[in-house]
């Protein structure tokens, strides 16, 4: 018996020193690939901030002229049209944010609490189309906007994100489909319409998603610049997104990187600021969505 | 009753029809079941399938009726006016037009004029359209024609036809889904499925760039893109190099998915752990990567890894990242693949963090108290429950990086090129088929028929991958589950 207890001593001993072992391996690891992670967002950061040289030819990671300051800010806003694009970005964003919420709370709640006839096929056939490729439809949709003259609009840019929204409409459809229907069942006795149903009970319970869907699709705007190189001219500047305009300010042409590369850091740390503070304050909600939507 | 036979799709000629009948006399059937119910109905519902709108208007629905008629007038203009030439041309002439623009010897005036011509892009674009708009007219007229009929049967049973208002207010009540599904879906109409027919019908002509309207007209040419895709005659076939970029988009979709995901749960897991400290600090650490836009992370990161970019002037060296054609360009392609694991990893982290939490702590001490060690949990407990749960999403993931066009477009642009079965197609190195496609319609040597060519396959690729995961998918089976 005694004997007993001492060998189980000296296993939990050894198990405590090897737990230890592990955690410091775990540690280390941890520590090292956090740092790599970590890297290019400080040398994006710090990039921005310096001033010397402020051009694209960096030999080295500290010279000994080092200055930092917030004069590339500065040159953001003065040399480049860097505000009105930041302007243009936040209105397409938005109203496409405002149109493509609707779309898919409107096919979410038609499909996950109404059953009809065409229910099912629309439902497989909206499966079926989201498996062509995107590119594929994009110099289609250039030409059918050129043909009514809509190209090189910030108007375009928004119907082109906000109109095939209704496909993505899967992670709020499942979110839905977990409110149980007593609760409407309720709401018909009391001689409620589908409409008092869908805005007073359905989506106050479902603000999460909701949350979820309007952050994802008010970001998409910021981070999307295939198809705003198709639909924007290339020559107008001024119809420009932040992720266009970016783009072009260091891929324009050969030189175009060695001058404005400190530049375009601090024009990526404004729009990844934005973004991050997004994110921080919607992060709850987002989590739940991602997780809803991986586990369905 | 037939009326109400015909509404409800034909289920009294089901009675009549056996299992020995085929779907053809079936058809005939139901058509002559159509149009025995409209020969013994009323007289507005007729009128109503000569004119629109005019049988209602005698059954005091005056607003419905005018709303019918006010279309019909509108889609008769509509064809007379353009519609009808451009269905026409682009049906039953067999060809896209006929003359291009240009300068043409008029033999009459005995003068080199200068025609407009025809513009085989707009008759295809607009033929399509109207086809469209053909087909939304007789879906209405079929609704008219049900509509009519309805008020016949409400009608005989002694009941009053619905009023406008009530109408309305069925509009927000029984079918409410009406005014909630189609602004979406014209919005998917427009933005999506015309330019998807749109492209498949152009995999079917010879537009490329020895065909660009208006000077040169492209025409129908049938399979013979398809052909070429699987030839491998010079100049024309397409196929050593279509291999060639499927092989790569395969390795690199199975590469990235995988190491995404294990690297990604295995860090979860290790943030996770009993005993590690400091949790939100090395989660905030990886998941502040997400918060940076893909295009920025990875605009910046190939002007490190440039041929004369940050990295190589810092070390010293000259080492071509991107664009090292040695070995197969095996240095490039591993750096892609390093970089996707920089962007992808933290997503991996955030998803697993929250399922790893819902695995029952009992698994893992009865599996303690049977003397299993870490490993033996990882394989027999966390990796069965993480893939039963997330299989979906791995599938999802791989149909994802299939069609990841940022990071190879923005990284490499689908180089270097290095001149190995480059043959007609143009492909290069990291080429993945969505990049291709998008460099087959932006080349100086632009091949829209063999990008929409491509375009199909992904789509074949894709549908099939995801059909099984659908199929495999609870979620779509047991929607009603948790209702």
């Amino acid at each position: 018996m005694k004997h007993n207890a001492k060998t189980a001593k000296k296993a939990l001993l050894g198990q405590s020193a090897r737990t230890k072992i592990a955690n410091g391996v775990i540690y280390f690891v941890l520590a090292t690939l956090g740092i790599l992670w970590v890297t290019p967002i400080v040398f994006l950061v710090y990039t921005s901030l310096r001033v010397t040289p402020n051009t694209g030819i960096i030999n080295q990671l500290f010279p000994e002229d080092l200055q930092l300051g917030f004069g590339n800010f500065g040159r953001l806003f003065r040399d480049t049209q860097f505000g009105i694009w930041l302007g243009n970005t936040i209105l397409v964003a938005v109203c496409s944010c405002a149109l493509t919420t609707l779309f898919i709370l409107m096919v979410s709640y038609a499909f996950s609490r109404m059953r009809f006839k065409l229910r099912k096929p629309i439902m497989n056939v909206m499966l079926v189309l989201g498996m062509f490729p995107g590119f594929m439809s994009m110099i289609a949709i250039y030409f059918i906007l050129k043909a009514v003259g809509l190209t090189n609009s910030l108007f375009a840019l928004i119907l082109v994100y906000s109109g095939g929204a209704a496909l993505s409409y899967y992670i709020c459809k499942g979110f839905f489909d977990t409110i149980p229907r007593s609760l409407e069942e309720a709401a018909i006795l009391d001689g409620a319409s589908q409409w008092t149903i869908c805005w007073r009970i359905i989506f106050p319970l479902s603000k999460p998603i909701i949350v979820y869907t309007i952050l994802t699709s008010f970001i998409s705007p910021w981070c999307d610049f295939i198809f705003v190189n198709v639909i924007i001219n290339n020559t107008s500047p001024e119809k420009f997104t932040v992720a266009l305009g970016l783009y072009k300010l260091i891929n324009a042409d050969k030189g175009s990187f060695n001058t404005n590369f400190t530049v375009f850091c601090a024009g990526a740390v404004i729009v990844g600021g934005i973004i991050t503070a997004l994110f921080l304050s919607m992060q709850k909600y987002y989590v739940e969505g991602v997780t809803g939507g991986a586990v369905k | 009753m037939r009326a109400a036979a015909f509404i409800t799709g034909g289920t009294m000629q089901k009675e009549n029809t056996t299992k020995k009948d085929n779907i053809f006399t079936r058809f005939i059937a139901k058509i002559k079941n159509i149009f025995l119910t409209i020969a013994h109905s009323s007289l507005a519902t007729k009128l109503s399938c000569g004119f629109m709108g005019v049988g209602q208007i005698m059954r005091k629905q005056i607003v419905k009726g005018i709303i019918y008629a006010l279309l019909e007038v509108l889609f008769f203009v509509f064809m007379i006016l353009s519609g009808g030439s451009y269905i026409a041309r682009f049906l039953f002439s067999g060809h896209l037009g006929t003359v291009g623009e240009g300068t043409y010897w008029n033999e009459d005036e005995g003068i080199y004029e200068t025609v407009p011509g025809d513009n085989s892009f707009l008759i295809l674009l607009y033929g399509i359209l109207s086809l469209t708009v053909v087909i939304f007219f007789i879906s209405l007229w079929v609704m008219n024609i049900r509509g009519s009929l309805e008020n016949d049967r409400l009608l005989a049973e002694g009941k009053k036809v619905n009023t406008f208002k009530q109408d309305c207010s069925l509009l927000i009540n029984k079918k409410f889904y009406i005014p909630l599904l189609v602004p979406p879906l014209i919005g998917l109409l427009v933005f999506t499925v015309l330019p998807i027919v749109f492209m498949v019908l152009i995999a079917f002509t010879n537009y490329d760039y020895q065909h660009l309207p208006p000077s040169k007209l492209f025409d129908w040419v049938g399979f013979v893109n398809f052909g070429n895709l699987f030839s491998i005659a010079e100049g024309t076939g397409f196929l050593l190099v279509f291999l060639r970029v499927l092989l790569w988009t395969f390795v690199w979709a199975f590469i990235a998915t995988f190491t995404n995901y294990f690297l990604g749960m295995i860090l979860a897991l290790m943030i996770n752990k009993k005993g590690i400290k400091l949790k939100m600090l090395w989660r905030t650490l990886f998941v502040i990567a997400i918060a940076i836009p893909q295009f920025i992370t990875l605009l910046l990161m190939s002007k490190i890894l440039d041929g004369d970019g940050i990295l190589n002037k810092m070390l010293g060296t000259t080492i071509y990242w991107l664009s090292d054609t040695r070995y197969a360009s095996l240095l490039p392609r591993v750096m892609i693949i390093l970089v996707n694991m920089w962007i992808g990893i933290p997503y991996t982290i955030l998803m697993c963090s929250g399922i790893l939490m819902n695995i029952p702590q009992e698994m893992y001490e009865a599996a303690k108290l049977d003397g299993a060690n870490a490993w033996q949990l990882f394989i027999k407990i966390v990796l069965p429950y993480m893939l039963h749960v997330t299989g979906p999403y791995l599938i999802t993931q791989f149909v994802g990086n299939i069609n990841n066009f940022n990071v190879i477009w923005l990284l490499t642009g689908g180089g270097p090129g290095d001149n190995i079965l480059y043959g007609v197609g143009n492909a290069q190195s990291t080429d993945l088929l969505v990049t291709w496609l998008y460099r087959l319609t932006t080349d100086t040597n632009v091949q829209y028929n063999m990008a929409s060519v491509i375009g199909i396959v992904i789509f074949v690729i894709c549908a099939s991958l995801s059909l099984v995961t659908y199929n495999k998918t609870k979620a779509a089976k047991n929607e009603e589950d948790f209702q």
